[in-house]
């Protein structure tokens, strides 16, 4: 054959040659050198995880008597990612979904929207979760129309319905304790966060329901369990070729708490008897708090804000008029713990201590004018009463303002006067800071405010951060109120000025007001029930606790949680036992003595204190009644306030009275601890028990509180 | 079998010499049955991960098997045929498989496969694609017309060049019309070789190779070609960042071969084959299972196997008695190298992604027939060198 044939035959072989060498060669490269890119790109591609969140823990109260539990919805979920591939954004398949649930059709597209998207409505009628989360629309579907939704897969292209345990209040004794619990919702954005790039099975995940206040966020580790994880083998089209691992879900453990449910349910229709009865008085009575607590151990036996929310609401997501109404009526915070109050003369018993401290005779006579002058501006008493020279108990009894300005007066002066620096002594805030004043109380509870105690470091603090507006209203004359009101506006102007000048001196005026909880002291009702307690055991503040221990779903201890002590207050022990001699007298002859009347204090003393503290403006004086009792062996402090709420003694402290009477069976005239609302008496030593079944045993009967207590505390 | 050949007209066609089993090119024939039983083993294991649980998982291996059977028994035919009656039926073989090539258009006959019509339906859920009988009978009809009536040792003539070059053409353009972009590039390379083994002038090497470069840019320019077509086409260029699905199954098949490392994970445990990441991975992307399950070494061996399945086959044609012979060898050498380029290549992301299979190895009947019949074929032209003792 031709020479050129064999040459081109030649060229073909060597062609075929250097073809296979390079898939040989290209082979190697992929294979041996960068084989172990490949490696890990395929194990990323295969593994999908499943997680299944377990059951959340149930909250018991201190009888066993389940506040929160869990039962089975049908919830509704709509996958956006779908519903975007359909006509005109699935517009079709909302409207059918709308009539099928009997729903407007808004109510729909308002929770589809993505929270700060474009004409979202806000949280949590918003989407909080992610893009690619189906979106719960309804819980509580009936069964039926679930079953045609699923039935009918091609009219409702990404809509499905599935079974979810959600949130239950078996409320026994109608309890409502909505501030106590919490509520539940999507995991934030800073949650995910913040907990980075982890691969820990019980990590959150965007489907994820947590604690978004109260113990149900505090404990939130506790309650959630591990979630079940499955470990599938998934192919490009989302196929599952099979399961490579299986972890059960393990449920969240119970958490016990120290309220009592019937002690709750007293409290807080009590609060809200204080409240009505302001409102009878021609008040506004506008918000309110109650506390219990152990003065022994710092638990809280109930606790109470006024107004307040069901905390059923949430489950499913609330509607944009709910949440509305929540932030109008300003319900979602606790007064008790998160409201902060000016403490008027309940604030004495801090002040007397002081007087202990700084060595003033606690047993010596005072003088108790109508009124006292310093400087310029003069200082009356409540209702400008007069009562002459008096004892210290006295004064504590009839609430004598003039005798407390008359000893800060004293120790201002000692301090320095108006020229003291800023370290001078100052005994009132001193002890009112040993008593956990300004200080966040350590409650297990968050978003607890601290406070503030008034002092020359406070006044100094102040003046620094506000003084150049003082000094440019002065300058500038308030040219907008002048307009209306130009004696207001000379008035305000003249003010600044002065603020602007010497804002930061604590003058007379300052030590006068703090010494009997006026000015810019505030607390919090559960910082002053802490104090109380303090007086009551012996000068030892605890840090008030709600959860008393952990139980697992078995039935086990996990964990119980002793009382901590934050510290012994800085108080000689004589100026305590005197406060705990003084205080009964309140009730027996003092400012506390009409609201006791009948009561059987002879068997059952009660220390106690008023305050009626004023609040700027021409708003009713904030109602304060601090209490403990039995005061010769004291076991409980109780406190109640209501804002706009008139006098300690007329609004609050009939509440008082009637929650002391039930916590030591006080009926008439007799005592008889069996007809206490705590069963046997007083709180249970032990944790409740619960059955391997997770079934909390729980009183029987009337005890409990619910119709049927176990089917509510059972977990599905 | 026997029986049936006795009876029929064709059986006196058959030579009937003794030395067949003796002079057969044993080399080539064990190369390419291990290759297919190789195949065999991976096209179960890229199957078997089809096959829903409650049906037959070896039901496809089942079928690859029956194809294999058919095809070595066509093989064996092939390799039998009088080369005189090869060449007179030659065109009538050409016309059946342009007849055949057509087909697909046909309604209720076509099947549309990865936006390729090439398929025709048969009862029984079986298909067949024309395209590979086509190769065949391109190289048939080419060798005819460029080995006919001149001396051994003279080129042929233009008239000759252009009839053979219709002959291409023509299949070619049917082709292009079913979507069948692989199969193209490979005819195009099969009438190249052949027109250049068959001594052509210099200017008609150059010049086709020139057409082709040419007409392909000319394609792309004038949008010609389906923009899916392109993308397929080019995707292999930069696969990490194209998201596209031709990109995307690049991607997953680079993943696969290249987490295959020295030995594999093992027959059966590849998670990208097991997990069907990447498609069609017992046809197109067969060389992925290889290369998870095997790794390089058995790689290795199947692309060595090839090898010498070729360097048998450039043997034959060397050692050809006459032109026709030649050219048929030859044919066969372009079209199983550049197919086995292509269809390795695409799994190794260095050629662009066309639906061609692996010969002797993917599934597909089709295929595994046409490619047993050019073995035979090649065995044909050995016979008959070494009958006429060159």
């Amino acid at each position: 054959m031709s020479e050129r044939s064999n040459l081109r035959l030649l060229v073909l072989a060597v062609l075929v040659v250097s073809l296979l060498g390079t898939l040989l060669a290209r082979t190697f490269y992929l294979q041996v050198m960068e084989g172990a890119e490949y490696r890990a790109a395929a194990a990323n591609n295969t593994v999908r995880e499943v997680a299944e969140p377990a059951v959340r823990g149930i909250v018991l109260d201190q009888a066993g008597r389940p506040l929160v539990s869990n039962r089975t919805t049908v919830v509704v979920t709509v996958d956006r990612q779908v519903l975007a591939q359909q006509a005109n954004d699935g517009a079709a398949v909302i409207s059918r979904l709308a009539r099928i649930l009997d729903m407007p059709r808004e109510k729909i597209e308002d929770r589809l929207k993505t929270c700060g998207s474009e004409g979202a409505k806000p949280p949590p009628v918003c989407w909080n979760g992610s893009t690619y989360q189906p979106v719960p629309v309804a819980s509580d579907v009936d069964t039926q129309t679930a079953l045609s939704i699923m039935e009918r897969r091609r009219e409702f292209p990404g809509i499905s319905a599935k079974l979810e345990a959600v949130r239950e209040y078996p409320a026994p004794f109608n309890v409502n304790a909505a501030h106590i619990l919490g509520y539940l919702g999507p995991v934030t954005e800073e949650q995910l966060e913040e907990q980075g790039d982890s691969e820990a099975d019980d990590r959150l995940r965007r489907t994820d329901v947590v604690g978004r206040t109260g113990l149900e966020r505090q404990y939130d580790e506790v309650l959630r369990g591990k979630p079940g994880i499955t470990t599938l083998a998934v192919d490009t089209a989302g196929r599952v070729t099979g399961t490579l691992e299986e972890k059960e879900p393990k449920p969240g453990d119970y958490l016990v708490t120290s309220i009592d449910a019937r002690l709750q349910s007293v409290v807080e229709q009590q609060l809200l008897a204080a409240v009505r009865r302001a409102q009878e008085q021609g008040y506004r009575g506008s918000s309110g708090a109650a506390v219990v607590v152990e003065v022994d151990t710092g638990r809280v036996l109930a606790m109470a804000s006024y107004p307040t929310y069901d905390p059923s609401i949430w489950i499913g997501g609330v509607t944009a008029r709910q949440f509305q109404a929540l932030m109008d009526d300003e319900s979602l915070s606790s007064n008790a713990y998160q409201g902060q109050f000016a403490p008027g003369s309940t604030f004495k018993a801090v002040s007397t201590a002081a007087a202990g401290v700084d060595g003033f005779d606690l047993y010596g006579i005072y003088p108790c004018p109508a009124r006292v002058k310093i400087g310029s501006q003069t200082f009356r008493n409540y209702e400008t009463n007069a009562y002459g020279p008096i004892s210290l108990t006295r004064a504590l009894e009839v609430s004598c303002n003039t005798v407390f300005y008359d000893i800060a007066r004293r120790m201002w002066q000692e301090a320095g006067g108006p020229e003291a620096p800023i370290d001078a002594p100052d005994p009132i805030a001193e002890t009112a800071t040993s008593f956990g004043l300004g200080a966040k109380s350590g409650i297990d509870l968050p978003g607890e405010a601290a406070g503030r105690v008034a002092s020359r470091e406070f006044k100094f603090e102040n003046w620094e951060a506000k003084k150049d507006t003082w000094c440019r209203n002065a300058e500038e004359g308030y040219p907008e109120t002048r307009k209306t009101d130009p004696k207001m506006a000379d008035y305000y102007t003249a003010l600044d000025r002065e603020n602007c000048t010497d804002g930061y001196q604590w003058r007379a005026g300052d030590a006068l007001n703090a010494a009997i909880g006026q000015g810019d002291t505030t607390v919090t009702p559960l910082q002053m029930a802490m104090v109380y307690a303090a007086i009551a055991n012996g000068g030892t503040l605890y840090q008030p606790q709600v959860a008393k221990g952990i139980i697992s779903a078995e039935g086990e201890v996990v964990e119980t949680f002793e009382p901590v002590v934050t510290r012994q207050v800085d108080v000689p022990r004589k100026a305590v036992r005197f406060l705990r001699n003084s205080l009964p007298g309140v009730t027996t002859d003092g400012s506390g003595e009409v609201p006791f009347a009948g009561f059987p204090l002879d068997r059952l003393p009660v220390a106690a204190k008023t305050g009626s503290a004023q609040v700027t403006g021409d708003k009713a004086a904030t109602s304060w009644f601090a209490s403990y009792a039995p005061a010769d062996d004291p076991q409980y402090a109780v406190v109640m306030m209501v804002t706009e709420g008139g006098t300690g003694s007329k609004t609050s402290g009939p509440s008082v009275r009637k929650i002391l009477e039930s916590l030591f069976g006080v009926s008439g005239t007799t005592v008889n601890s069996r007809n206490s609302v705590l069963l046997g008496g007083s709180p249970l030593p032990d944790l409740p028990k619960v059955g391997p079944d997770g079934i909390p045993q729980t009183p029987k009967g009337q005890q409990a509180g619910v119709a049927d207590v176990r089917a509510a505390g059972s977990t599905p | 079998m026997s029986g049936l050949l006795t009876t029929d007209p064709a059986v006196r066609t058959l030579t009937r010499q003794k030395g067949y089993w003796r002079d057969l090119d044993w080399v080539l024939l064990l190369a390419a049955l291990t290759i297919t039983i190789f195949g065999s083993m991976l096209v179960w294991s890229a199957s078997r991960a089809d096959m829903a649980s409650d049906s037959d998982p070896q039901s496809y291996l089942k079928r690859h098997v029956i194809n294999i059977v058919i095809g070595i028994a066509l093989g064996w035919f092939a390799s039998r045929l009088d080369y005189r009656w090869l060449r007179a039926y030659t065109p009538i073989i050409y016309g059946a498989s342009i007849v055949l090539l057509m087909l697909p258009f046909v309604p209720g006959l076509g099947t549309t496969i990865a936006g390729a019509r090439a398929w025709i339906d048969l009862p029984g859920g079986m298909t067949i694609q024309p395209s590979e009988f086509a190769k065949v009978a391109v190289i048939l009809m080419m060798a005819v017309l460029l080995s006919e009536k001149r001396d051994i040792e003279s080129e042929p003539r233009d008239r000759d060049v252009l009839l053979s070059l219709g002959v291409a053409v023509l299949p070619i353009l049917i082709i292009l019309v079913q979507n069948d972009t692989g199969t193209v590039l490979i005819l195009g390379s099969v009438a190249l070789s052949v027109i250049a083994v068959s001594g052509a002038r210099t200017r008609w090497v150059i010049g086709l190779i020139t057409g082709a470069i040419v007409g392909v840019l000319i394609a792309v320019q004038l949008g010609l070609l389906k923009e899916y077509q392109v993308q397929r086409l080019t995707s292999f260029i930069n696969p990490g960042e194209d998201v596209s699905s031709a990109a995307y199954n690049a991607n997953q098949a680079r993943i696969a071969v290249g987490g295959g490392g020295w030995s594999g994970y093992g027959l059966f445990e590849g998670p990208q084959t097991q997990g069907k990441f990447v498609p069609v991975n017992e046809s197109d992307f067969i060389f992925t299972v290889v290369g998870e399950e095997l790794g390089f070494i058995g790689s290795a061996v199947l692309i060595l196997l090839m090898g010498v399945i070729l360097w048998r086959a450039v043997v034959i044609a060397f050692r050809a008695d006459d032109m026709y012979g030649r050219l048929v060898a030859t044919g066969i050498v372009a079209w199983l190298a550049f197919q086995t380029f292509e269809n390795v290549g695409m799994s190794l992301g260095i050629m662009p992604i066309t639906g061609i299979p692996l010969p002797l190895v993917s599934a597909g009947g089709t295929s595994m027939m046409a490619t047993w019949i050019a073995v035979g074929l090649l065995q044909n032209v050995r016979l008959h060198a070494v009958r006429a003792g060159v």
